[in-house]
């Protein structure tokens, strides 16, 4: 019933103005991502007689995809950022969802104070907090191990807070009805109320593995084995140490970099886009 | 002022048909209410009628004009929205100014900052500013003028929208369910003015409800629409005492009525839930029939059989001065309701075997397609409608 | 009149789930030992969040309070509380004034800049209702892309010699330039990259903007005769998008004021000072020249500098209470 339509019918002109501009810009946005990949297809020596054309006249692809995934070591990089990634996700996840639980659901002494708590760590950037646990890090012995990738992310104020909300718009009474069926708090938490919170889940996930894969800063100060290193951080060592020699092997580092992510999102646009932004919103 | 002429409307929304050809004249003056359950086409017929939606066919005039080519602004109708739609950053009297702004002033003369400097935006703004006050003065809101929507309850926004709507004298208002977000108190107090406010504007109003009582008390007639179309219309009292379709007697009257499957046995005489009535039916005996039954028709008696049905008690509801009395009849799936005055129906308990007779005048008829069945009824024994009793 | 029938329901699911469950006596008052298992269970439940909170934020936190009080060097095995001289030592600093001019510019190029385009192009794409999501996604794509590897690939566009860039201008006949090693460049291309990757972030927040405007201010507005798409525009359109804007615009200095990956992969800050921003200074500072108390001081006013934007945000959304 929505009469939306008298809103949208624009004159053919109009049409034609939307899309030209649309498409105008949709390309500018996208030249950086055409020029790696253009790059990453040609040999050195094509690249360095810097030629407008997108197809290289000499496909050098092969070469310089296999040498990404050998000399960077790229599969390694990959390797290391789906296993950070995934393990910070996995004790978010253990971690937050119980406390927002909590929060959101029981009473208790203290839970006003607890979630000022988390709504000051939502404020903290954390690059602030960095240097003490640069130290914290040091002081455990943990540092240049995927242990010191991993242990400051294990708890997400953002992942407490977006699950409170979502915990919240489910009726007290789904909660009583668990317990009266005779599960205990924890049955409750991860039975019933994270299979209702699915969509909250699937948008903290995302929001969490896009930020970490992605992570330059803290990577940069918590490894040095080039063994540990997650993508970004692979990819600048790699860029540093061929010097911008070797272009079509960096491009195509970077291509296989960023494909997985924006490959993903085109799959799933609507669960990403909850997800990049769906706690701004609220 | 002005009459408007609704001539065979249709309106598809993808395969979904909301709107089957709906032709409808209303009389310059007059208030006419579109009834019906939510999901009917009914508040789709009145965006077409502003000129918010396109009919895929059919034609509207208003005044004697033409104006399916029209944009709402050029069709001198004005429209209260069900949200109100206030613009929530301007002032009540922002609010009210800007049908006036929009109309009188050029583009240019809108322009912010450099449109005050024209000639002549002053004096219309100044002009816009007094009509502004008359309006709001004349609807008991002319101290809210320097607030903003969020700044007042329901009621005061209700009259803020009529107020923007009124505030450029249309010549047909357009109201799409306007009270249903104010509690049952404030909707009874904004119905009886709104309705002295027909009266004193006297310009045409259509509006759309699904409350039947607003429909009841409001209306000059009521158009009954269901599944886009128009089942019937006519008077409040019509509607409810003559309806034309079984459709519209179910829908108007609370307890509903009651509809009982019913056989002719002969010329003169009806056969129903196990008794005969005597009601001419004016169709071949042996013919499916249904008899449609308000609850205030029905009476107690002292003995089954001839002119009256017998049932068991199930349950009694009080309602103050009357009873609504569940009667089991035999071989009937849903329980017949009867109503009756407190007074006389204090001996009835659950359980106990209840007769009530009928009277024959107030018996609807209905074929099995859902049609009416004419009957001449006796000139003597013309009911009374108790049209306030249902319009509570 | 639903009574009965509601009766009968409870009735039914009791004897379904085996009948009304008996819980144990209550010794002492109920309320209370009910109210106490429920107070253990949520810290029970609470508890290791709580712990991390508290080890990775709250400590920390202080830490870098306590440490920008401090002279203390890395791997120094003594240190001395110097009060606020590490700030003094800080606004002192020509570099560090640098690079907070610097970065205050790079936020003054990148919000009007992500604010405007994101929300044209949200009207545009908005304003019609064919490959809606197929532009979205399109101007989305760099805020999903790892930004190290397109740092990588915007350096190949920039390239002074062999980059997509000057061979554009030196086609149609306008001068060329050495985008990332001349200093009047340098930070506005960075700036220039920081808009390419979040205007599509304020894209998407301006379309759920957008979404949430009710159709029924268009109607009125139609009907009041603002029916033209300016009017339209005006009356209706930027006034619900008001507080939408304003959290975009905090949103967006936010992030840009933590922009460090394309400093750190395409400049260092350089050449000289030029494009040094606050976040890459507190690295520097703080892991390459291992200064951990100026590093501290350094963290510290750029903590300053973020919550009192989240704060105006904070007042913003509460604006944005208001204007329902």
């Amino acid at each position: 019933m929505s009469g939306s339509n008298s809103t949208v019918r624009l004159a053919p002109a109009a049409a034609i103005l939307r899309h030209t501009v649309l498409l105008v810009s949709g390309a500018l946005v996208l030249v950086p991502f055409v020029w790696m990949v253009s790059l990453s297809l040609k040999p050195p020596g094509e690249i360095f007689r810097a030629s407008f054309s997108f197809w290289p006249a000499e496909f050098h692809g092969v070469e310089n995809y296999t040498n990404a995934l050998t000399e960077a070591p790229l599969p390694r990089y990959m390797a290391n950022g789906l296993i950070v990634c995934a393990l910070i996700l996995v004790l978010q996840i253990l971690i937050c969802v119980p406390c927002a639980y909590a929060l959101a659901k029981l009473r208790f002494p203290g839970r006003d104070l607890l979630f000022g708590m988390v709504l000051v760590g939502l404020l903290l950037p954390h690059q602030v907090l960095s240097l003490p646990l640069f130290i914290l890090g040091y002081q455990l012995g943990i540092l240049n191990t995927y242990a010191a990738l991993v242990f400051p992310y294990v708890v997400s104020p953002f992942g407490i807070f977006l699950f409170r909300q979502f915990f919240k718009t489910i009726p007290d009474d789904v909660v009583h009805a668990a317990r009266l069926d005779g599960l205990s708090e924890l049955a409750i938490v991860w039975k019933i109320m994270l299979p209702i919170a699915l969509p909250a889940l699937i948008a903290f996930s995302i929001f969490s593995v896009v930020g970490h894969w992605n992570d330059l800063f803290w990577p940069l100060i918590a490894v040095r084995d080039q063994s540990l290193m997650p993508p970004p951080l692979g990819i600048m060592a790699f860029k540093n140490e061929e010097a911008g020699s070797d272009y079509g092997t960096l491009m195509a580092a970077s291509t296989l970099v960023v494909a997985p992510l924006l490959i993903a999102f085109l799959a799933a646009q609507k669960w990403f886009l909850e997800g990049m932004t769906g706690g701004a919103v609220k | 002022m002005a009459s408007l002429f609704i001539d065979s409307i249709r309106k598809n929304y993808g395969p979904t048909s909301v709107l089957r050809g709906v032709s409808l004249s209303i009389a310059d003056g007059e208030f006419l209410t579109l009834l019906g359950p939510s999901g009917c086409g009914k508040s789709t017929l009145l965006r077409i009628l502003a000129g918010l939606e396109v009919q895929d066919a059919g034609s509207i005039s208003i005044g004697g004009r033409t104006v399916d080519e029209l944009r709402p602004k050029r069709r001198d109708v004005a429209m209260v929205f069900q949200s109100y739609a206030l613009y929530p950053h301007m002032t009540v009297a922002s609010n009210m100014a800007l049908p006036l702004r929009m109309r009188r002033l050029s583009a240019i003369q809108r322009l912010p900052l450099l449109g005050r400097l024209l000639p002549g935006t002053a004096r219309i703004a100044a002009e816009v500013d007094i009509e502004v006050t008359r309006t709001a003065n004349s609807l008991g809101i002319g101290h809210l003028l320097a607030r903003k929507p969020v700044q007042l309850s329901g009621g005061q926004r209700q009259r803020v929208a009529v107020a923007r709507a009124m505030v450029r004298h249309p010549a047909v208002f357009l109201m799409d369910e306007p009270l249903s977000n104010l509690d049952a108190k404030l909707r009874v107090q904004m119905r009886a003015e709104i309705k002295e406010l027909h009266q004193r504007l006297g310009c045409t109003f259509v509006y759309v409800t699904h409350d039947q009582a607003e429909a009841m008390t409001l209306s000059d007639r009521v158009a009954v629409m269901l599944d886009g179309q128009l089942l019937q219309v006519a008077a409040p009292q019509d509607i409810y005492a003559d309806p034309a379709d079984r459709r519209v007697a179910e829908f108007i009257g609370s307890p509903k009525i009651n509809m009982l499957d019913c056989v002719v046995r002969e010329r003169g005489s009806i056969d129903v839930a196990g008794s005969t009535l005597a009601i001419d039916a004016e169709v071949l005996p042996g013919v499916p029939l249904t008899l449609g039954i308000r609850p205030e028709a029905l009476h107690p008696a002292d003995h089954g059989g001839q002119g009256a049905l017998t049932g068991s008690v199930l349950s009694i509801e009080h309602m103050g001065s009357d009873l609504f009395v569940h009667l089991d009849l035999a071989g009937v799936d849903d329980p017949l309701i009867v109503r009756l005055p407190a007074d006389r129906a204090s001996h009835i308990a659950p359980g106990q075997t209840l007769h009530v007779g009928v009277r024959p005048d107030r018996v609807l008829l209905f074929g099995r397609d859902g049609q009416r069945l004419r009957r001449e009824v006796e000139s003597g024994r013309a009911s009374v409608t108790p049209i306030r009793e249902i319009a509570r | 009149m639903s009574e009965p029938l509601a009766h009968s329901s409870v009735s039914d699911k009791r004897s379904r789930t085996g009948g009304v469950r008996t819980f144990p006596s209550p010794t002492a008052s109920p309320a209370r030992r009910r109210a106490s298992t429920e107070a253990l269970a949520a810290w029970t439940l609470a508890g290791p969040a709580v712990f991390f909170l508290f080890v990775l934020f709250f400590l920390p936190g202080i830490g870098v309070f306590v440490i920008a009080l401090t002279d203390w060097q890395f791997g120094a095995r003594s240190l001395s509380f110097v009060g606020f001289a590490n700030f003094g030592e800080v606004f002192a600093d020509a570099g560090f004034r640098a690079s907070l001019v610097n970065t205050i510019t790079y936020v003054l190029i990148i919000v009007p800049g992500t604010v405007v385009l994101g929300l044209l192009i949200a009207l545009l794409i908005e304003s019609g209702r064919s490959l809606r999501a197929f532009y979205r996604a399109i101007h989305f794509l760099p805020f999903m892309a790892t930004l190290t590897a397109m740092a990588v690939a915007w350096e190949a566009l920039l390239h002074p010699t062999i980059g997509l860039v000057n061979l554009t201008l030196v086609a149609i006949g306008l001068p060329t330039a050495n985008w990332l090693g001349d200093e009047n460049t340098a930070l506005p291309v960075l700036a220039v990259i920081g808009i390419w990757q979040n205007l599509g972030y304020a894209m998407v927040l301006f379309l759920a903007g957008l979404k949430s405007i009710p159709q029924d201010l268009y109607d009125a507005a139609d009907v009041d005769g603002a029916d033209i798409w300016l009017d339209r525009l005006r009356t209706v359109t930027l006034p619900m998008l008001g507080p939408v804007s304003m959290f975009v615009v905090i949103v967006v200095a936010v992030r840009a004021f933590e922009s460090f990956d394309t400093v750190k992969v395409l400049t260092q800050g350089g050449p000289g000072h030029a494009s040094e921003a606050l976040l890459y200074t507190l690295y520097r500072e703080s892991f390459e020249y291992l200064h951990a108390g100026y590093g501290a001081a350094i963290a510290v006013v750029f903590l300053a500098i973020v919550v009192t934007l989240t704060l105006v945000q904070a007042r913003v959304v509460d604006r944005k209470v208001h204007y329902q």
